[in-house]
């Protein structure tokens, strides 16, 4: 399915990323905003990985972020906003949760996290990342029928990042839901406070390392329904098995 | 000092603070006033609380959270084919317009298709889904300008619509019935035509909502006028829907989208309106309630026959990769961002509601407005507290 884009590609400038989409299949729109926004961003433009007649995304630098905002805007026709939120890509401590054999077996979750840590990188996901917490956006063209995923890697544990309001307001929102989920503080957000959870709440419930007690407190059930019923015919199944 | 200079001094002085007294009265205090969590207005817990100055409204400032449910935390630790149990109850009035979006982008992971059988009944169910969450809009929207004879109609007339969902899914509100490769079961013996009879009811009661509501001339005067977002401030704060083509802007994903269901191959139209007041938010809902019937009839007519679920494996792993799809939900665009790392479980999921957007726009919108407005504005723009708060 979805190519990972490879960590070699660091820097993609307009040049390369047209060659290589060309090389793949033609996607004229979603490669002519990719050279948009590389033209406007210059180095701001770290990645970006095109699926043709699917889908767009670019990741930039964390300076470039609301450059970035600002120029699928007023030079791509990005005029709508769709969301802004995060990605936490440190593998949960906890592991998956679902307290089924194989979690039970396949050993400690939180050595996975650690060994992924101490390697000095995450497993990320489309256009790469280096980051813990890697800031995810999404704006369309409401005339060209053409959205664009933006991403950008932040550093450090207790996160910042610029903010969008002055070029889409309907950023306000999304940015006090991303502060309080995953601690990333907003520079110049007029309203940083609490959007869901009381204003005494302490945590970023959305971090992977923040436990969900319900878990901690009492077995999943539910992942019995995924497990073979007595009795039922295992050839069927030969391909889920591998689980 | 004479008598009469005490009495002039006396008049003076009772002068001046009769004077002060009308300055006090007509000078008024800035008020606070809390409309909600438990409001009518409000479909649920939204709570409202704006700063007024006499009638009208300084500041707005929505609080959201009193039914904040974490689904995108608990996503995190369910399979794929249990997350629809959790999405079904965001919009509760639509609920399977929810899961739709969210079983795409599994699919588009997978890299699985649903056979046509499965589309052709997923979009009709889908559309169905809008006319029972926008019927009792409609009927809403009289009820806050004080006209209570629409409610009654509207919950009457969604009853049957739900019946029909019900037939199908065995579910009136949570149907939970898509899957990843089609869906759970075949239609039952005898819905189509049900189903259509069903269409003439809402049919009707479109044509009575016209009579009653549309013309009269009280609703005319508290909604014209009222509450107008501009196209560009409309898309910046993200509005989607029936909200945003009620600003004339000519969109709609179940055109435009291109994602899996069978809208591009019905004959219909996208109904738009140049205002973007309350009433064009009101009108355009209308409409597109009886575009959903034609389309639902058109889709009834055009079932194909063949399987309603693809060969997929029953315990789903979905490989490693991201997807984002976005669908024209009744309340507006809802996407799913969806992160696998090739595992039963999702990694991430942002679940993207339409009434969040909708919403945020409040505090601008309501800037400057009427009190008894606040309340028409909030209804036009139409929103379910379980879509705001996930």
């Amino acid at each position: 399915m979805i190519p990972l884009s490879s960590a070699d590609a660091e820097t993609v400038d307009a040049e390369a990323t047209e060659e290589a989409a060309a090389e793949v299949a033609s996607d004229e729109q979603r490669d002519a905003l990719v050279a948009a926004l590389a033209d406007a961003l210059g180095d701001g433009l770290v990645e970006s990985h095109v699926e043709p007649g699917v889908d767009v995304w670019v990741r930039v630098t964390a300076e470039a972020w609301v450059d970035a905002a600002r120029a699928l805007r007023d030079r791509c026709g990005m005029a709508y906003f769709g969301y802004l939120s995060a990605i936490d890509w440190m593998p949960s401590p906890y592991g998956r949760d679902m307290d089924a054999q194989v979690d039970l077996t396949a050993g400690d979750g939180a050595d996975d996290a650690a060994d992924e840590a101490a390697t000095g990188g995450y497993e990320t996901g489309v256009a790469g990342g280096d980051t813990r917490f890697q800031l995810l956006a999404r704006v369309h063209d409401p005339v060209g029928h053409v959205g664009i995923t933006v991403k950008a890697d932040l550093a450090g544990d207790r996160p910042e990042a610029d903010s969008w309001i002055p070029v889409y307001p309907g950023a306000d929102w999304h940015e006090r839901e991303a502060w309080e989920m995953f601690g990333i503080t907003f520079r110049d957000h007029p309203n940083q406070v609490h959007l869901y959870l009381p204003s005494h709440f302490e945590g970023n419930p959305l971090r992977k390392d923040y436990p969900l007690l319900a878990r901690r407190v009492k077995p999943w059930p539910g992942i019995v329904d995924v497990e073979l019923m007595p009795g039922e015919d295992d050839e069927d199944e030969a391909e889920g098995d591998e689980s | 000092m004479t008598a009469l200079g005490d009495t002039r001094q006396l008049a003076y002085i009772a002068g001046q603070a009769s004077d002060a007294r009308v300055n006090v009265e007509l000078e008024t205090e800035g008020m606070t006033l809390n409309i909600g969590p438990q409001h009518p207005a409000t479909h649920g817990t939204l709570r409202v609380i704006v700063k007024l100055d006499g009638e009208r409204v300084v500041a707005a400032e929505p609080v959201m959270g009193y039914m904040h449910r974490g689904y995108e935390k608990l996503s995190e630790v369910r399979t794929y084919p249990q997350v629809t149990t959790l999405v079904n109850r965001i919009d509760w009035l639509g609920s399977f317009a929810n899961e739709v979006p969210f079983i795409l982008a599994a699919e588009r992971l997978m890299d699985v298709e649903a056979p046509p059988r499965a589309q052709w009944i997923r979009t009709a169910l889908f559309e169905l889904s809008r006319i029972a969450n926008v019927v009792l809009f409609l009927g809403d929207m009289g009820v806050q300008l004080g006209a209570v004879t629409p409610v009654f109609f509207a919950f009457r007339d969604r009853e049957f619509v739900l019946n029909q969902i019900e037939a199908v899914t065995g579910g009136r509100f949570h149907p939970n019935f898509d899957r990843i490769g089609g869906l759970k079961d075949d239609l039952p013996k005898g819905w189509i035509e049900e189903t259509k009879g069903v269409l003439g009811r809402i049919r009707t009661f479109c044509d009575e909502m016209e009579d009653l509501v549309t013309g009269n001339e009280i609703f005319q005067a508290r909604t014209r006028g009222i509450g107008v977002i501009p196209a560009d401030v409309g898309l910046s704060y993200g509005l989607s829907g029936a909200n945003i083509r009620a600003s004339g802007v000519d969109w709609d994903l179940r055109r435009d989208g291109g994602v899996g269901l069978v809208h591009d191959q019905l004959d219909w139209k996208v109904w738009t309106h140049p205002d973007g007041d309350s009433f064009a938010r009101y009108w355009v809902r209308l409409q597109e309630v009886r575009e959903a019937c034609d389309m639902v009839d058109q889709l009834l007519d055009g079932i194909p026959s063949g399987p309603v679920m693809a060969k997929v494996p029953r315990i789903i792993k979905v490989p490693a990769g991201e997807a984002y799809v976005e669908t024209e939900n009744p309340l507006g665009v809802m996407g799913y961002y969806v992160v696998s790392k090739g595992d039963l479980v999702p990694y991430r999921v942002k679940i993207r509601s339409a009434s969040f957007n909708n919403i945020s726009i409040t505090p601008w919108l309501l800037e400057g407005t009427y009190v008894p407005d606040v309340i028409s504005i909030l209804a036009s723009l139409y929103f379910i507290l379980g879509d705001i708060d996930r």
